[in-house]
């Protein structure tokens, strides 16, 4: 399963850095996005696309994460030669993260 | 009680301009708000000011008040935009004349200055806030500094009864909270207020983002109507709480997904959304769906400014130069791969320096590079772009040129080659103490008639 299933995002972009939020389709779903989300994961799932590092804020009155991705955009929007200068797509690549059963996700019926 | 009602009439320079059209016919607003000022666009209209002393506003001005002042001023609604640009004076100028040709009486236009540091930052050495280095580094390139304003011009301006207030560089929330802190009062220090502002601002400086545009996602994220999206208008109470909706009849969606994908959009620290007028504190904001495209929005706060601003810096940063060829059908990739290893080849015998060079695949690896998880089907087509950037008109210019020459050197069946090459105007932010910049506001005398 990815993360489309459980979250919507939006990018955006200032400077360098990258913005990215993930939130939870289902305000219930928020602790596991919690869970499943981790900078850690992100940091590999966006491998070479980011240089610098990755922050994350935890917003439980939205149900959302907020990630902050610093050295994302090639230089910024007014250097990059990227064909998306400013990271628009960035939000689709992280609702592309696999997420399963192994990372503890609910079970609802 | 009183409420105020703010509509967003663009999001950005290149905006629709039939929404707003529709908001100041229908709306019943109080201040209509145009916010069309990128990061880098004051550094390309300060260019062209120093071509033409009487350009360096906003190109699609004239379009805009064209369109839209006539049926603001019919019902009373103040207009409020930062399309001054790199010249607001011209460009209050020009809405002026604009009255006149459309035979509008007491149009008040009203220009806000100060906001040009150039000659400042020249005179000094300051540290780039966004990466590593100082504007010594691009001393002799420098060709704009702007600071960003906060509301207190606007204000000042709405004071002396301006039905038009044209800015250059503010803060984009700070063209909303300013027609907020004139209508309630708010002092200066009211932080928990201006950082409210500020929060009814940044919901609605993007314009139809807060009302399913920048959203639709088939299947998952459905909207209808965004061939007439309509553009957003709050309601706002003197305790800085609103409502967010949209005309009856329009297209797009004013929900709780969309308002929560636009709280957070180019946000940092959502605990800390610095602007001029405050820090704004978006942590504990509360929304509720309170009827069919209507959010209600309460809580939120701020805490007090940090007496700096900060300043885009625009400056020469040598040339880009792109190209893009196309193949498809059976094979299309690998006669792409094939196109792309002859021109960067090419490119690298020639000894051009590049700062960044990148060859990227349309429809593979564009986008997210070696992050991309593209299916297993190859592709029907795929697109190559190479894109460069260097201090060399000559090799921005060769990577078009050696893209073009495939057509007769390359693989078999290229075709629909575009190529372009630019001087490219980058933007570095630095901090100024706020105390270095005078803002300043004239009131256009109306012409004589």
């Amino acid at each position: 399963m990815k993360l489309r299933e459980l979250a919507h995002a939006r990018a955006g972009d200032k400077g360098n850095t990258s913005t990215i939020s993930v939130i939870a389709r289902d305000p219930r779903d928020y602790q596991t996005l919690c869970r499943v989300v981790t900078v850690d994961r992100v940091v590999a799932h966006f491998g070479s696309v980011v240089t610098g590092s990755v922050t994350r804020y935890e917003l439980p009155g939205l149900a959302a994460l907020n990630f902050v991705l610093e050295g994302a955009l090639g230089g910024g929007v007014t250097r990059s030669v990227a064909l998306d200068a400013h990271g628009k797509s960035l939000s689709s690549l992280m609702l592309e993260l696999d997420i399963d059963e192994s990372h503890g996700l609910p079970q609802r019926t | 009680m009183k409420q105020v009602r703010l509509g967003c009439g663009a999001g950005f320079a290149g905006d629709r301009i039939d929404p707003a059209v529709d908001l100041a016919t229908r709306g019943r607003l109080d201040y209509l708000v145009f916010e069309c000022l990128a990061e880098r666009t004051i550094a390309l209209a300060q260019v062209e000011r120093l071509a033409d002393p009487a350009r360096g506003y906003d190109p699609l001005l004239e379009d805009r008040f064209n369109a839209v002042l006539g049926p603001a001023h019919a019902v009373g609604t103040r207009i409020i935009t930062n399309m001054g640009a790199a010249n607001p004076r011209a460009a209050a100028r020009r809405v002026a004349g604009i009255a006149a040709e459309l035979a509008l009486t007491g149009v008040r236009v009203a220009c806000v200055t100060g906001d040009d540091v150039t000659t400042l930052i020249r005179d000094r050495t300051l540290p780039f806030v966004d990466r590593d280095g100082t504007t010594a580094d691009i001393a002799g390139r420098i060709v704009s500094a702007n600071a960003y304003l906060g509301a207190n011009p606007i204000v000042d301006a709405l004071a002396q009864d301006a039905t038009v207030v044209i800015t250059g560089r503010v803060g984009d929330p700070a063209l909303f909270l300013a027609p907020l802190v004139h209508e309630f009062a708010w002092n200066p220090d009211d932080w928990r207020h201006l950082g409210r502002g500020v929060l009814v601002g940044h919901l609605m400086e993007c314009a139809g983002q807060v009302t399913g545009g920048y959203f639709a996602d088939p299947g998952f994220k459905d909207v209808d109507g965004l061939d007439e999206l309509g553009f957003p208008l709050c309601i706002v109470d003197a305790d800085g709480s609103f409502e967010i909706t949209k005309l009856e009849g329009t297209g797009g969606l004013v929900s709780l997904a969309t308002c929560k994908e636009q709280l957070l959009y180019e946000v940092h620290d959502p605990g800390h959304y610095i602007q001029p007028d405050v820090v704004a504190d978006f942590s504990s904001v509360t929304l509720n769906e309170i009827g069919e495209n209507r959010v209600r929005i309460s809580g939120g706060g701020g805490m007090r400014k940090t007496g700096k601003l900060k300043v885009s810096v625009g400056y020469r940063d040598g040339f880009i130069g792109e190209g893009q060829i196309s193949y498809a059908g059976t094979g299309a990739l690998a006669r792409a791969s094939l196109a792309r290893d002859i021109v960067l080849r090419r490119l690298k015998r020639t000894g051009a320096v590049f700062d960044d060079l990148r060859a990227d695949l349309l429809g593979v690896d564009a986008l997210h590079g070696s992050a991309a998880r593209p299916g297993n089907a190859e592709p029907y087509e795929v697109r190559l772009r190479i894109a460069g950037r260097s201090p060399s008109r000559e090799a921005a210019r060769m990577i078009g040129l050696e893209v073009e020459a495939l057509y007769t050197n390359g693989p078999a069946g290229g075709g629909g080659v575009f190529k372009t090459s630019k001087e490219n105007i980058s933007i570095a932010s630095v901090l100024i103490d706020e105390d270095l910049v005078t803002p300043e506001v004239e009131i256009l005398a109306e012409p004589a008639r």
